[in-house]
């Protein structure tokens, strides 16, 4: 069967998310990872919203961290401060799926503004949850599209620590956590380097080259000794995939009152 | 005891020009049609508190209720910017904005630590980010017995609340249920509150001794506005106006269509079109 980058670097993340894992889900691409995985290898995955929902089992994709349809298919949903100090800073999520802006080689993450933070060319959303999720869940998982505006030498603003500037700081604050330990782009898996951090390639997708991963990377990439070249999604995959967008598209394809 | 009233008329007695003012709704229950009243009255150099600013606070800021917004995320959930709010920060129009920025956990432990009367809140955040650099509210401090290091905030306390819910009872006690959010502690960390309500009814008709009641006197007033949370939505009541959150997109990216949109659905009508809005989502 025929798929997308998209559609790769989605399946790939979803590959990531156990059976047993606790995920804390952003909306965008890890909400599509994370009920992908529900759907196929992972049907016993809890997926948590910020909002409150704690094992939400959605049908179709919401569009915002709090449609109702989370609650009414959670298990129980808590009000947002409880959520956020006994359910994440209390330890209870194993997995964090996060994305940005910007991402650098030590997979620290800028979501907050491109350009000077007083005076910015773009202002963006800003921390939103991320900055305690990678602080407090297990690990971190990114899924970014690859290229060399998003993946860069320097961020214009550090929102969420990743393993630090230089790679270390992470350690040497006391954080206990992993941080991020894999990053998936719709070109590459990138996991740290052991010691120094560094996010370096570690398998390719099918069909891509070292050179592509290389011109869309705003540092000077490294690769691991042994690239591995990603399984291609299944059938079974790409279908659960399509049916879930498809279904969602529909969904929320209702006339606007007031427009 | 809460008092019953009209919400054009709690508007104008409860939200002053310099106010700081909290519409809170975590994406469920937002409280839009008080937003619009508040326009509508035209208040000047608001201090905005809300954790996701939504469409709700990008209509403020555009139509120039705003001197300064607190805040941890804003952006349009699932679609993008928020353009009226980018267009204040980025090219000070209609008038500059001072950001306090926030994460979503620093902004819910203000509010508990508001509601619970303390001075500050304390939590595991905010290590290793350059937010404390450009946000003097955020410092750190260590754990008097564990010597662990932890960011502190100062607690929430606005001059006013607004929240919307589900329903009162005719004494005043308010429902609400389903992503309640950070409503409870936004209404009791504040001097005082408003809230819009679905409907009134003899008995609110609690399903569980745990639903989230609000007693009638720790709100200053209630108005009844049907649909009050439209284009966000209230649970058993009408489903989220994702469209509209989608073609909000469109017509805030542009100053002339939103102060087009504005005038025809905001500035030119009254709390009763909430109604008919939220009816086509239910």
């Amino acid at each position: 069967m025929n798929y997308t980058a998209t559609e790769i670097m989605t399946i790939g993340a979803a590959r990531a998310l156990g059976n047993n894992d606790v995920c804390f889900v952003g909306i965008g691409l890890p909400s599509v990872a994370c009920n992908l995985a529900r759907r196929t290898h992972a049907p016993g995955v809890t997926l948590v919203y910020e909002s409150g929902t704690i094992a939400a089992k959605p049908s179709v994709l919401p569009l915002s961290i709090g449609d109702g349809e989370l609650c009414e298919t959670a298990l129980t949903t808590v009000p947002v401060p409880e959520m956020f100090r006994y359910w994440l800073q209390g330890g209870r999520i194993t997995v964090g799926f996060l994305g940005g802006a910007q991402v650098d080689r030590f997979g620290n993450l800028n979501s907050t503004v491109i350009g000077d933070y007083r005076k910015p060319k773009v202002r963006l959303p800003g921390a939103g949850g991320a900055t305690e999720i990678a602080n407090c869940c297990g690990r971190i998982f990114m899924i970014m599209r690859h290229h060399a505006r998003a993946m860069v030498e320097n961020l214009d603003f550090l929102t969420t620590l990743g393993h630090g500037p230089t790679g270390q700081e992470r350690r040497q604050l006391g954080i206990l956590t992993a941080g991020p330990v894999l990053l998936v782009t719709d070109l590459c898996m990138m996991q740290p380097e052991p010691d120094t951090n560094e996010f370096i390639v570690t398998a390719l997708h099918p069909g891509v080259s070292r050179e592509q991963v290389c011109q869309n990377t705003g540092w000077a990439v490294r690769f691991a000794d042994a690239v591995r070249e990603t399984e291609p999604p299944s059938e079974q995959e790409l279908e659960a995939l399509r049916d879930l967008n498809a279904s969602t598209e529909r969904a929320h394809a209702g006339r606007a009152a007031a427009v | 005891m809460a008092l019953f009233q009209q919400l054009p008329a709690a508007v104008s007695s409860l939200v002053h020009d310099g106010d700081s003012v909290a519409l809170e709704g975590f994406t469920h229950l937002i409280p839009f049609a008080a937003g619009h009243e508040i326009i509508r009255q035209g208040r000047r150099n608001l201090t905005l508190i809300r954790m996701t600013p939504d469409l709700i606070y990008d209509q403020m800021i555009g139509s120039g209720c705003a001197r300064k917004l607190v805040f941890s995320w804003g952006g349009n959930p699932g679609v993008g910017s928020l353009h009226r709010l980018r267009d204040a920060i980025e090219h000070g129009w209609p008038n500059p904005i001072e950001i306090e920025e926030h994460s979503h956990s620093a902004m819910a432990h203000a509010y508990s630590a508001g509601a619970a009367g303390m001075p500050s809140a304390f939590f595991r955040g905010y290590l290793g980010t350059e937010l404390p650099a450009v946000n003097p509210n955020i410092r750190f401090l260590d754990c008097p017995f564990t010597g662990q290091r932890l960011a502190c905030v100062p607690a929430h306390r606005p001059d006013v609340a607004i929240i919307h819910a589900q329903r009162a009872d005719r004494a005043g006690n308010v429902l609400l249920e389903g992503i309640v959010g950070i409503q409870k502690e936004a209404i009791l960390s504040a001097k005082r509150s408003l809230v819009t309500v679905e409907e009134v009814v003899d008995d609110l008709g609690t399903t569980s001794p745990n639903t989230v009641v609000l007693p009638s006197w720790t709100i200053t007033a209630i108005a009844v506005v049907p649909g009050g949370a439209h284009p966000s939505y209230a649970h058993g009541y009408y489903s989220r106006d994702n469209s509209f959150y989608v073609a909000w997109d469109d017509i805030a990216k542009d100053r002339e269509s939103f102060a087009v949109w504005m005038r025809q659905h905001v500035l030119e009508v009254g709390p009763d079109v909430f109604g008919e809005r939220a009816a086509l989502c239910e």
